[in-house]
């Protein structure tokens, strides 16, 4: 009989620090006071903080330590139980971020507490057994289309729910299905585009950690409404432990009959297979990413034909980010109407954020659709650090561009952000305080392009280079009106000649960064640096 | 190096001579010896009935992926955005200073190889670094002079 569980926090951080050990302490001591039958020590993924690692939360009391070291973990049992007395010294700070837990709804507070609909699970349940997401609803969706839908009822269903893509696009989803649904072909495929390297971006990371099942349960509900019997994740090749979670669950769903042939005795197969990259940002650009699974270098390909049309081995395929997928099966579970009741009526449901930067609480949030940046500063931000006031925001890492404080009240949506002529990307915010240099920021987010640009076109290869070099000159101070007349022609070549996304989105933050802060630029001409960041030495050029 | 072709094998017969099983066959080689040989790569390339010319410009092209040794201990600086605005720039100086090399060099004893890398997707403990595939955060300058001397005495130890 189970009296009590001990939750250890076992994303990648909190390994870092130590988890594993604290939680072989914790066993250690839970059999020295023979209390191993009463008292079950599981990992649970994410903490969804990152102030307090391994964080400890003990069930039912949902008492919260942390961080935990293999000492404080033996102590705790002795206090906590086997003599019922909370540890107050070791309990974790309050935690601003969220106010919210699966465990505890008593916390949620009003309208502006955090919607869970991607991360309901991540963070409360052991993402290594798939017990516990079955005991959560998991693979209910999946039973509910294969015994109550047809595959064009799920495809509709999605359509109607008004799903955008979470990659950063937000294109619709259902209509995405739908294109593959009708092609006439005896082989489609299901891609779950799960490299994420947008700088600032690790929410995919933490959902697949977190609540692995999630995807996989959305990629055979994708299978059976398209009509595809395959699926492959590719997987960023730096997220180990994600990578783990994620063959471990494949496993037991294969092992419960919830994957492979003839699922629940529906007639139905699907089986997943796992592809770890191998280094580099374009992979993330769903064509280069096709490449890739082939085996080949990691070059986009030319569209059209789209994946829909010629995909994975030359077959229609889906290409969803993980993201995307976890919203699936709430969607079934729910209802369309559920769906649509949460954000926006033109962009439904929750977006998951990383705030990052100069706010007082940094981490992941999962907020409704259309939230302002001003809410999400005030409110899950706690405001600005140090008392720096707001300068900008960046979003949607490298390929985002900056929000001035103008735009602070500019609802966070696709279709809003559109209008303004800005991106809600990938789901990065990094909060930039008055200390920050936005030639400085832009040079560091060009350096990025320069890196990963894959070299097959001119304008991204060339250009990228072409606009570091000007940005350069204006950090040590040789910057001339040219440089900037310079960057304005090259971030226009690069914006529509580029052949892929990669080289579209490199010129954003200049292009945005003259747009809202042009007499940063032209103080730099002067030889100033209003925030004094750059060196602005006059030392010889680097190039 | 001497080329491994009992490793190389294992290897390919785990991932099949399938083409599209190429790029993890060349990722996992190099995470097994550090770095694709010339020779390693047209073995693989034999294998899979490809041009060897093939094999090296998609071995080049991951960041993964090796092609050349690097020193003993491999240190991957984030210098993205979020890192940079923490703090990452005094880290990107230390580093530089500290090893006496620049970005993309290998010290002279061959015992670091100072590399940049994009976003680890460990920003909200930045400035970031990976020491081969140990994760540090929160960097300052004098947190870097200890993690290096630790990796010196654990050498000499």
């Amino acid at each position: 009989m189970i009296r009590a569980r001990i939750l250890i926090s076992s994303d990648s951080l909190s390994l870092s620090r130590g988890a594993e050990e604290t939680k072989l302490a914790f066993e250690a001591e839970l059999s020295r006071y023979g209390l191993l039958n009463e008292v079950q020590v599981v990992y649970m993924g994410p903490a969804n903080r990152t102030d307090a690692l391994p964080l400890v939360i003990i069930y039912p009391e949902g008492t919260r330590y942390g961080p935990v070291t293999p000492a404080d973990a033996a102590y705790i049992v002795e206090e906590q139980l086997y003599k019922g007395r909370v540890v107050e010294h070791l309990l974790a700070p309050p935690e601003m971020l969220s106010g919210e837990s699966a465990h505890l709804p008593g916390q949620q507070g009003d309208t502006y507490a955090q919607k869970r609909v991607v991360l309901q699970r991540a963070g409360s349940i052991d993402p290594t057994a798939i017990e516990e997401y079955i005991a959560e609803d998991g693979y209910f969706a999946l039973g509910t289309v294969l015994s109550e839908f047809s595959p064009h009822a799920v495809v509709e269903t999605i359509k109607e729910s008004g799903l955008q893509g979470r990659g950063g696009a937000g294109f619709p989803t259902g209509l995405k299905w739908s294109f593959v649904e009708s092609q006439q072909s005896a082989q489609k495929f299901i891609v779950c585009n799960a490299d994420e390297s947008e700088p600032g971006t690790f929410k995919d990371r933490l959902i697949l950690e977190g609540d692995p099942h999630a995807v996989l349960e959305a990629m055979a509900i994708a299978g059976y409404a398209v009509g595809a019997d395959q699926g492959w994740i590719y997987i960023r090749g730096e997220y180990g432990q994600a990578r783990e979670r994620l063959e471990l669950a494949i496993q037991q769903a294969e092992e419960y009959g919830l994957l492979g042939d003839n699922i629940m005795e529906s007639g139905f197969s699907f089986h997943i297979h796992l592809h770890a990259g191998a280094g580099a940002y374009i992979c993330g650009e769903e064509t280069a990413l096709l490449e890739s699974l082939e085996g080949k270098r990691g070059i986009p390909r030319i569209r059209p034909p789209y994946p829909t049309v010629a995909g994975f081995r030359d077959e229609p395929t889906v290409v969803n980010n993980v993201e995307t997928l976890a919203n699936i099966p709430p969607i079934i579970r729910n209802g369309v109407e559920w769906f649509r009741s949460i954000g926006t009526e033109r962009c439904p449901g929750t977006k998951v954020y990383t705030m990052l930067g100069a706010v007082n609480v940094t981490g992941l949030i999962e907020v409704p659709m259309g939230i302002t940046l001003r809410e999400v500063l005030d409110i899950y931000g706690g405001g600005m650090k140090d008392g720096k006031t707001f300068k900008c925001a960046q979003t949607g890492g490298a390929s985002g561009s900056f929000i001035p404080p103008e735009m602070l009240d500019v609802p966070l949506d696709y279709k809003s952000m559109q209008k303004q002529g800005a991106s809600l990307g990938s789901g990065a915010l990094l909060i930039c305080g008055d200390d920050t240099c936005i030639v400085d920021l832009a040079y560091v987010l060009e350096r990025f392009f320069v890196a990963e640009s894959c070299g097959k076109c001119t304008p991204c290869r060339v250009g990228t280079v072409q606009m570091l070099e000007s940005l350069e000159r204006l950090r040590r101070g040789y910057g001339t009106q040219k440089d900037l007349e310079h960057l304005e022609e090259a971030a226009t070549y690069a914006s529509t000649a580029s052949f892929c996304g990669l080289g579209q989105a490199a010129p954003v933050s200049i292009i945005t960064g003259l747009r809202y802060f042009r007499e940063e630029f032209e103080a730099h001409v002067r030889g100033e640096c209003p925030a004094a960041v750059c060196p602005m030495d006059k030392k010889q050029v680097a190039s | 190096m001497k080329t491994n072709l009992t490793q190389i094998h294992e290897v390919i017969n785990q991932h099949g001579t399938n083409r599209e099983a190429l790029v993890e066959i060349l990722r996992d080689l190099s995470q097994r010896s550090g770095y694709l040989t010339k020779e390693a790569m047209e073995v693989v390339a034999t294998q899979l009935q490809l041009p060897p010319s093939e094999v090296f410009s998609v071995a080049s092209f991951y960041t993964k992926i090796n092609v050349e040794q690097l020193g003993k201990h491999v240190i991957k600086f984030c210098e993205d955005a979020p890192c940079h605005i923490a703090g990452g720039r005094e880290i990107w100086e230390a580093l530089e200073h500290k090893l006496g090399i620049q970005f993309g060099e290998t010290t002279t004893d061959g015992f670091w190889t100072l590399w940049p890398t994009s976003c680890l997707g460990l920003c909200a403990v930045g400035p970031v670094m990976l020491v081969d595939d140990e994760p540090y955060g929160n960097l300052t300058p004098e947190k870097v002079t200890d993690i290096l001397n630790h990796y010196r005495a654990g050498d000499a130890a």
